[in-house]
């Protein structure tokens, strides 16, 4: 099955990004196609590679760009929220892009289901 | 079949999808982002030429009261924008009967013409979707 992931809240302050990732790793253990994870609202708190959490607790961004890196999963971060919460090209952890909307409209579209997680 | 012949089968197939699109708002417009950017994300799906909707339910239905005055919490009012939504023909809005009544508000209370359905029926409504967004 090919299926999009939105992620609406940010990394540490929310279970959301470990869940969306748990499931991400889970779906691909059992054949499935990740097409596309979008990052919105808070949610893109985790594409900055200025994160550094202590040395015993995980690297919820560093654990993205891995499976970017092994799967060739398309993690998105939305411009507009981006912007607004200081999110910017040059502080973009590896595998991650900024794009528009369009792509979340599109994950919907293309793939056969959308996990949103959030509140 | 040709490369020529698939292009074109995929490229028509491409066009015609078409899926149910469901955007459920369930928090306050204020206080949180949520509702905002919530707004910004239905803006965007109506050029996609999708079969749109917007529910509104739990204190959601805060969003479409008549009358916000943001000025004394120095943040943006956006409420005008849900009357613009029939321009982008996003004519679909569903406000469930229990929140309303939970909070004391009525129907004629909402800044546009919305329709109010129980419970039940706007659960009906979701398992017809292809996709939903919530927040």
């Amino acid at each position: 099955m090919n299926i999009g992931l939105l992620i609406n809240e940010g990394p540490y302050s929310h279970q959301a990004a470990d869940s969306a990732w748990q499931f991400a790793k889970a779906a691909l253990a059992r054949g499935h196609r990740i097409q596309r994870v979008f990052f919105y609202n808070d949610g893109v708190h985790n594409a900055t590679k200025l994160t550094e959490p202590p040395q015993d607790d995980r690297h919820i961004v560093n654990r993205w760009s891995r499976l970017a890196e092994e799967h060739g999963t398309d993690l998105v971060v939305c411009v507009a929220a981006g912007l607004r919460r200081g999110l910017v090209e040059e502080n973009l952890a590896p595998g991650f892009r900024i794009s528009g909307l369009g792509q979340l409209v599109e994950a919907g579209i293309e793939s056969d289901r959308l996990v949103v997680f959030g509140d | 079949m040709t490369q020529v012949a698939e292009d074109i089968e995929r490229e028509a197939g491409a066009e015609a999808v078409v899926k149910k699109f469901m955007f459920v708002n369930r928090k306050a417009p204020h206080g949180t982002i949520y509702a905002l950017e919530g707004l910004e994300v239905v803006l965007i799906s109506a050029a996609f030429d999708q079969d749109v909707s917007l529910a509104f339910l739990d204190d959601g239905v805060y969003q479409l009261l008549k009358g916000q005055e943001t000025k004394a919490i120095g943040v943006k009012n956006f409420s005008p924008t849900y009357r613009a939504l029939e321009g982008y023909d996003v004519e679909k809005l569903y406000v469930e009967r229990e929140s309303l009544e939970a909070r004391g508000i009525s129907e004629q209370q909402l800044l546009v013409a919305v329709q109010v359905v129980s419970a039940g029926e706007m659960a009906e409504l979701m398992e017809q979707q292809d996709v939903i967004i919530s927040s």
